[in-house]
């Protein structure tokens, strides 16, 4: 048996404490033969420090394409020669996405647009959107609109919206590999202004954007600092026309170490299985991540891109014996 | 005729790696005329719009 392993059973699970950078690092260099036990663990803690419950969400892109910033993943960056065409959604369209998806069980919509940060225009769709989803729909409604003032933090607040999406996508170190267009510690500011103004803060990344193993426990340690509500777990799709539109995609086993290593370093944080899964893990691995940390989950199709049908993944719950979580419960 | 996918024309070449990858992703170009085209995905579906040929949905 490994002692990381015995370290993080004495501590992370009896006690609820994450593991430090060091001690991540430990964990995604174990070998694959102590990848059975390592998921075994990272469960355990899930289920001791979280519960079976699982958090369903649904997410829409509001305004796609069209973005000034140069997030190298991102196929709605303006700058590459992506095929993605610039949109905006309506509001009855936004209205039928949520009741969309409030249908599948799920207690969250979260409403995405590609923006460096919103304007005018989109504080205003957001103000009527967010009222004609809370008239029509019985569900939480999250934002993701890219870096805040402080004036729209506090408008944010106003509408109802209760937890706000701004990842860090990658470590400090390797952030300035992968963004040119902004900073980190940009980023960093507005989940600060997000966290004191009373919103959940949702903050997680990508993986496999060509960091190394000891970047991914930086960033690993770095969103435990954070101490988010959630942490949204990305894999890169590459997407044609960018940048790593040529990156490998991440091995399913480092993945699966992956999961369980950011479970292991946030106990009680709500881990969230977000874009990229399908082609990462496929569906065997996707089992294997919620039986290795994760406890929430994307349904359905991405901003851009298709994911498992809704049906799939709540059948999948179901033979888990793991309980979608209702609107009336908390973490 | 073009691929969806990658814009190209669907008789030249091969598009076995588009096809795979269309399943998890929404057409991007129109098969009549190769314009891109304007697509919103959400949760349960798609819809893709050319100027000229109209609104597929998926």
């Amino acid at each position: 048996m490994s002692q990381i392993l015995d370290r993080a059973r004495a501590r992370v699970l009896a006690d609820g404490v994450g593991l430090d950078q060091a001690e991540i690092l430990e964990i995604l260099r174990l070998p694959d033969e102590a990848l059975p036990e390592l998921l075994q663990l990272a469960h355990d803690v899930r289920i001791k420090w979280c519960g079976p419950e699982v958090e369903v969400e649904g997410i829409i892109s509001l305004k796609t394409g069209g973005c000034p910033e140069d997030c190298h993943f991102c196929s709605q960056s303006g700058l590459f020669s992506s095929p993605v065409r610039a949109i905006w959604l309506d509001i009855p369209s936004l209205v039928e996405a949520a009741k969309q998806t409030a249908a599948t069980g799920a207690t969250e919509f979260c409403i995405v647009a590609a923006v460096r940060g919103p304007d005018k225009r989109l504080m205003e769709q957001m103000r009527a959107g967010v009222k004609a989803i809370k008239e029509a729909v019985d569900i939480q409604v999250a934002a993701s609109l890219g870096m805040l003032t402080q004036e729209q933090v506090d408008e944010l607040v106003e509408m109802g919206v209760h937890r706000y999406n701004h990842n860090l996508e990658t470590c400090q170190s390797h952030f300035p590999n992968v963004v040119t267009t902004h900073s980190w510690e940009e980023r960093w500011s507005t989940l600060k202004m997000v966290r004191e103004s009373g919103m959940e803060v949702c903050c997680g990344g990508i993986l496999g954007l060509g960091e190394s193993i000891e970047q991914r426990a930086e960033f690993a340690a770095q969103l435990a600092e954070l101490d988010p509500h959630e942490v949204p777990l990305n894999f890169l799709n590459p997407r044609p026309g960018t940048p790593l539109g040529d990156q490998p995609v991440v091995e399913g086993k480092d993945a699966l170490r992956a999961i369980a290593a950011f479970r292991l370093a946030m106990p009680k944080t709500i881990l969230r299985y977000a874009g990229g899964r399908e082609i990462t893990l496929g569906d065997l691995g996707t089992r294997e991540g919620l039986l290795g940390g994760i406890n929430a989950v994307i349904v359905g199709n991405y901003l851009t891109t298709l994911g498992r049908p809704a049906t799939a993944d709540l059948e999948l719950l179901q033979d888990l014996k793991m309980p979608v979580k209702s609107l009336s419960a908390t973490f | 005729m073009f691929c969806d996918r990658c814009g190209l024309p669907a008789a030249e070449g091969a598009h076995a790696e588009c096809a795979a990858a269309r399943e998890l992703e929404p057409p991007r170009y129109c098969p009549d005329c190769r314009r891109r085209m304007k697509v919103q995905v959400v949760p349960t579906g798609w819809t893709a719009s050319c100027v000229e040929h109209g609104t597929r949905k998926g």
